[in-house]
């Protein structure tokens, strides 16, 4: 997917967009029942906005996995807007619900690789609401030219980062947690209790962050042996922790030690290998 | 009506390695276990070490039978994740309520997969690794664990329901709740061993805020290959290998800052392993050991310190480190510290604390709910006399709960405790233990082999790569192969019930079960099967999981294959299978004890209690050994009137019979069945053998003026004159090492120290302005004994340390002694003129064991002492079976330990008395006599001395070669060895053995059967 996607990015820039001047690409994923339906309204009322969204519907905003969104900042998209339904409106009963944890998932990872947040939005709008949807997208525009150009695709480095961060979206830990959260928070857990909001985002970011830098180990570590120092360095990680992420690898099959003629081991991850 | 209003039941506390054995010994002497631990598992501390002195055994290895076998036995009831609440009753019949934490898995169904664990979301850090390595919400404390059932923690649980998705066994259940569960039993043992010091109050060591500074516990998992770093040698700060190690002794032992003044007697030799096995695993590693005094005391520890400094360049520097700082940018450490006199600033790249080991800290919570009392240190009371005895009768300790030790002693205490706890009960032996009845056994012989083949998914461990079904179906292909199917869990209770129904539905009469490993779980399929009335060894395994699916796990295609071919083999060899019958002996129960000594007198005494009749003989013409020489003990014991307490016991005792001034001609015969020929013509028949022939003192002729000047004595000799009044004088020189911890003589004696701190304090008891000075190497006053050091010191005695090259040199001047010796740590030259010079002489092994040995087929040691079976986890037993050995005759030990020794003994001989019969081993050599020549090649491959050359009977000139099946193990050495073919291996015959080598080559060959089958 990754090349398609890239290449349409690439046919986007090539589109003439008035003499040298930049134009952000922003991908917006709208849902069947309300926002696209708002963006529907938006055009039978004539309400203007900018060219820059390219809108793709599905069903529901739910559907938007985190690797979707982070496979297309790896490949150099400017912007993402995904919209739904508003709470409790979702046709699907709890769809959107469930979208708003990904969305801070993803909006924990692109802060982990190092690409901005704010180009990801999320947005709640009615089939009732044109007007708020023009409003959104010309805001949210805005937004992103004021951001500038993503980074991605001219900085190797970011790069790896990005393409870290959606490594670690696709780890069970991180699927199984946010796709359980809603249910632990609303309808409790197998012990009858509700669990405490704040303590379990706590919990995940936590998890986010060291599977996160686990997915970059494994991701620098790819072509080159690197010792923990090396590491630690690039990622800007203290060396301890790097160390430490690195006995989980070894204990997954993930990453191998190369022995060393000196005092420093390096690293290589694994190809074939390793648990899910 | 009964007997006995006994209960013939033990509770053991505590499932590390002491546990075990007590364990172990109880139920297999006919008394009913309950083992109560308070981790999900058993296994102790000795479960994290990487490897064991003095013989770098890996721990685990030598340790996992024991666990597997804990875990199997029929009379253990392991009690797990629970603590002791209330005791009631009194020795004999007590009622102890236990509080059992709930799992949260039920252990009847988990089969120990770990596919709940490797989908748990919620990580953690792994205790069992020190918190070097991450485990999960829900786990097992490490692989190999006892039971291997996974527990949920509590703490940690966010409850999100993941592993009962993934358990296809359907074992895990939130709503289980905790058990309070009442059990009786006659007697209790506490081993529930120790604590580490907490390196953190150590504060000018940097614990828990340098990086790189670690505990020696958390050093052990460090070079551990199941560690964190795989058995590379790391460090934690950046991963480098750390070029420069410092190991810094007494971390919280000897040290009355911390409160803690004894010494924690295993740290110098753990610091010393330690330092070895982290060169040995990684070469650039240069170690350095910090230390005061070197404690290497037991049996063959100086060898294992010369080797370490000779052999592995370890360097070690005598100096206790004042502090340590930390480099901010680096991570490295600087040791500040004073040697040779001058304060030293030494880099290093990481340090490791020797931290001491402390009471458990449930001693207090065990003291109380059990009214026994704990020492001033907080370990449990004992006393000399009585090692293994806390101060509530019916209770025993044993281990480091009742002082610091390391793992043969408490294995041997361990078995001691287990004599005592089973003397209290034996009235009551085998009346709550079960036996398992069987099925009379099918008749199989001359039928045509039908076998059954069962394939197991282990959930999705085999299931997600192998392709089980095709397997299960090509082995339905292969010839004899009557019946096939899949299983989720062969292992699981029904599948054992469907098992044994397709044995009756197909008329089967081999089964093979490809699965897991047979180290495990081929006992379990054995009884299966013999429950459904086939021999046991009608079995055989093909392990497609350990040794397949989680090696390819991504070559589906090639595990897939290489699982029909271990099927195939399995198949190939098990057509050949035939049934073997476990041979049972007969046994006498009777002992016999060699040596009067405290050794032999305490271990008869308690065999003549447990209702054995004994054989006591001695060499002398009155009994007490070297018990009479001691006259004092640091303690204030008497040991004197202790052995006339023990004469008087056994004279009471119609069990014992004692055999004064006789020496042994001959002993004859194998376990069960020995015969004892003494000089002068008594024969003695008896079941089991204790060596307890003790040890003696060195006289050092020539040394030190020794037999030249009378005022120059050995310890014993100026004890004994001390004793009577007739040491008279104003200064006392003691040297220290005299006949020890040299050439041809390179072990310590163990106990020369603290009986120089007992003279010592003795002679300014009596005499406080005596000079007493004490020359001495390295002071070894281990455990406790490190007070009388202290005390010794207190009251004013002198201690000059000299140099291993730079002996005290002695001369007489005019009739007057005078002692010249270089103060190694003033570095002046001393000169004593002491009215009597001292010599702390060495213990030397019984000539005559010289003469036992080749009459019991046990070894010997360089020096002359008996050897055990095993250092660590067998220091009581011979690997000849029914043979036991107890005190200095295994090597120079205090009265308290030769007394646990021998107790020890007797529980281990227990095992074998207690049984009117044994039952061998199925799998034995056997010998074709038409092919054997008697040429003995095969003799002395035995370990367990099975074989004999012996006369034919019935060609009285020809030699041949006879096995004994009662001692073989069913090794194969001999079978390997014989150049005539004439050995075979029962259940490992040559033709069994190709077979499978024919099948492995025997590719896609039954193809054109699976198409005939088809039409």
């Amino acid at each position: 997917m990754a090349e398609n996607v890239q290449h349409a990015i690439a046919q986007k820039k090539d589109e003439p967009a008035g003499a040298n001047e930049w134009e952000p690409k922003i991908i917006g994923f709208l849902c069947n029942w309300c926002s696209y339906a708002g963006a529907d309204l938006c055009g039978v009322s004539r309400y203007q906005y900018p060219t820059n969204v390219r809108a793709v519907r599905v069903m529901c905003s739910t559907r938007i996995s985190p690797h979707i969104v982070l496979e297309l900042f790896t490949a150099g998209a400017d912007g993402i807007l995904v919209g739904g339904c508003h709470l409790n409106d979702c046709h699907y009963i709890t769809g959107n619900f469930y979208t708003e944890k990904r969305l801070r998932l993803m909006k924990k990872l692109l802060e982990d690789a190092g690409i901005e947040p704010q180009r990801l939005r999320l947005e709640w709008v009615s089939a009732s609401e044109g007007e708020k949807f023009s409003k959104i997208v010309t805001e949210f525009t805005e937004q992103v030219k004021k951001l500038g150009p993503s980074k991605v695709k001219k900085d190797a480095a970011l790069k790896t980062r990005a393409s870290a961060a959606d490594g670690a979206s696709q780890t069970f830990r991180l699927r199984a947690l946010v796709g359980k959260e809603l249910g632990l928070e609303k309808t409790g857990n197998v012990y009858g209790q509700k669990l405490d909001q704040t303590e379990l985002e706590k919990l995940i970011d936590a998890a986010t962050k060291d599977e996160f830098e686990r997915s970059l180990i494994l991701e620098l570590s790819k072509q080159k042996a690197r010792s923990v120092k090396e590491l630690g360095q690039i990622m800007d990680v203290p060396t301890d922790k790097v160390l430490r992420h690195i006995v989980v690898l070894r204990q997954k099959n993930m990453i191998a030690m190369e022995h060393p003629d000196g005092l420093t081991p390096t690293y290589k991850a694994i190809e074939i290998g390793g648990e899910q | 009506m009964a007997a006995t209003d006994k209960i013939g039941a033990v509770m053991v506390v505590g499932g590390g390695i002491a546990g075990m054995q007590s364990a172990l010994d109880l139920a297999d002497s006919g008394y009913k276990v309950y083992l109560v631990e308070k981790q999900p598992s058993i296994g102790g501390t000795m479960a994290q070490l990487d490897k064991t002195f003095p013989t770098n055994d890996c721990a685990m290895c030598i340790m996992a039978p024991k666990l597997v076998a804990t875990g199997r036995h029929h009379n253990i009831d392991l009690i797990t994740n629970a603590e002791i609440a209330i005791v009631d009753g009194e020795a004999g019949n007590f009622t102890v309520t236990v509080k059992q934490k709930s799992l949260r898995v039920d252990p009847k169904k988990c089969t120990g997969c770990g596919s709940c664990a490797q989908k748990c979301p919620i990580e953690a850090l792994n205790e069992y690794d020190e918190n070097t390595k991450i485990r999960k919400a829900i786990y097992v404390r490490y692989p190999q664990a006892v039971p291997l059932v996974y527990s949920i923690d509590q703490e940690r649980c966010i409850g999100c329901g993941i592993c009962a998705e993934e358990c296809k066994a359907k074992a895990v259940e939130y709503d289980q709740k905790d058990k309070v569960l009442e059990v009786k039993v006659g007697s209790i043992i506490l081993v529930p061993g120790f604590d580490e010091f907490n390196a953190r109050l150590k504060t000018e060591y940097g614990y828990g805020v340098f990086q790189n500074v670690a505990t020696s516990i958390e050093f052990e998992r460090i070079m551990s290959a199941t560690g964190p770093y795989m058995g590379t040698i790391l460090r934690p700060s950046d991963g480098d290998i750390p070029e420069k190690i410092a190991f810094i002794q007494c971390v919280g032992s000897r040290d009355e800052h911390c409160g803690n003044e004894y010494c924690s007697s295993v740290c110098c030799m753990y610091a010393m392993k330690e330092a070895v096995i982290a060169k040995e695993h990684t070469s650039q590693v240069k170690p350095s050991i910090f230390f005061m005094d070197m404690r290497a005391f037991g049996k063959e520890f100086d060898e294992y310190y010369i080797r370490a400094e000779k052999d592995y360049g370890i360097r070690f520097v005598r100096s206790r480190v004042a502090s340590i700082s930390e480099d901010p940018k680096t991570k490295n450490l600087t040791l500040k510290y004073v040697a040779d006199g001058e304060p030293k600033e030494e880099v290093f790249n990481m340090v490791v604390l020797s931290v001491g080991l402390r009471p458990p800290a449930d001693a207090e919570h065990l003291s109380r709910v059990m009214k026994f009392r704990l020492n001033d240190d907080g370990f449990a009371q004992t006393e000399v006399f009585s090692p293994v005895d806390t101060s509530r009768s019916g209770i025993y300790v044993a281990g480091a709960f009742s002082a610091p030790k390391d793992i043969p002693m408490t294995v041997a205490e361990a078995s001691g405790a287990a004599a005592k706890a089973s003397t209290v009960v034996s009235s009551a032996r085998g009346t709550l233990v079960t036996k398992k009845e069987y099925p009379a056994e099918k008749n199989v012989e001359g039928q045509e082999p039908r076998i059954g083949v069962f394939v197991c998914h282990c959930g999705v461990n085999i299931g997600s790569v192998v392709k089980v079904n095709e397997v299960m179906n090509y082995a339905k292909t292969l010839p004899n192969v009557v019946y096939s199917e899949e299983n989720l869990y062969t292992c699981s209770q029904d599948a054992q019930e469907r098992i044994k129904q397709k044995i009756e539905e197909h008329k089967l009469n081999r089964v093979v079960v490809a699965s897991c490993t047979p180290r495990t779980h081929e006992p379990l399929f054995q009884n299966t099967i013999r429950e459904a009335g086939l021999n046991p060894y009608l079995f055989e395994m093909a392990n497609i999981r350990d040794q397949c699916s989680w090696i390819h796990m991504h070559e589906p295609k090639a595990a897939t294959k290489k699982s029909k071919d271990l099927v195939r083999m399995a198949v190939a060899k098990s057509r050949l299978l035939e049934p073997l019958q476990n041979l049972t002996l007969k046994v006498n129960p009777a002992a016999l004890v060699v040596g009067g000594g405290v050794a032999g007198m305490t271990a008869a005494i308690e065999l003549a209690k447990q209702g054995f009749k004994v054989h006591l003989v001695e060499r002398e013409k009155q009994l007490g050994g070297n018990a009479l020489k001691l006259h004092y003990l640091p303690s204030g014991d008497d040991p004197t009137a202790f052995v006339k307490q023990l004469e008087k016991e056994i004279a009471a005792d119609k069990n014992i019979t004692v055999h004064l001034g006789a020496k042994i001609k001959s002993i004859d015969g194998y376990v069960g069945n020995f015969k004892t020929a003494l000089e002068g013509g008594k024969e003695i028949e008896h079941g089991i053998v204790i060596l307890t022939i003790g040890g003696q003192e060195y006289k050092p002729q020539g040394e030190y003026l020794y037999g030249k000047n009378k005022d120059v004595l050995t310890l014993l000799e100026f004890k004994d004159k001390l004793h009577k009044g007739e040491a008279k004088g104003n200064e006392y020189a003691f040297i220290q090492c005299v006949g020890s911890r040299e050439e041809g003589h390179p072990n310590c004696s163990r106990v020369c120290c603290t009986g120089t701190m007992t003279a010592a304090i003795e002679i300014k008891k009596k005499d406080p302005n005596a000079k007493v000075y004490v020359l001495y190497r390295d002071i070894r006053t281990y455990g406790f004994r490190e007070k009388y050091y202290k005390e010794a010191a207190r009251l004013g005695v002198t201690f000059i340390r000299f140099e291993d090259d730079e002996k005290p040199k002695v001369e007489e001047k005019g009739g007057k002694l005078e002692v010249k010796v270089k103060d190694e740590d003033t570095g002046k030259e001393m000169h004593l003129k002491p009215d009597y010079l001292v010599l702390a002489a060495g213990t030397r092994a019984q000539p005559d064991a010289g003469e036992l040995a080749p009459m019991c087929k046990v070894p010997q040691t360089k020096e002359g002492f008996f050897l055990e079976a095993h250092m660590k986890l067998r220091p009581v037993d011979f690997a000849t079976e029914g043979i036991f050995l107890a005190g200095l005759a295994h090597g120079p030990k205090f009265v308290d330990e030769s007394i646990s020794q021998a107790l020890g003994a007797v529980a281990r001989a227990g095992t074998i008395l207690s049984k009117t019969e044994l039952e061998a081993e199925g799998i034995v050599a056997r010998i074709d006599e038409t092919l054997c020549d008697g040429c003995g090649i095969c003799v002395p491959t035995c370990e367990y001395k099975a074989l004999d050359v012996m006369a034919d009977k019935k060609d009285p000139k020809k030699k041949i070669v006879e096995v004994n099946v009662g001692l073989c193990k069913g090794c194969g050495a001999c079978v390997g060895s014989c150049p005539a073919g004439a050995l075979t291996q029962m259940g490992y015959r040559d033709s069994q053995i190709y077979a499978m080598i024919d099948a492995m080559f025997e590719y896609e060959k039954p193809k054109q059967e699976v198409k005939q089958n088809e039409h």
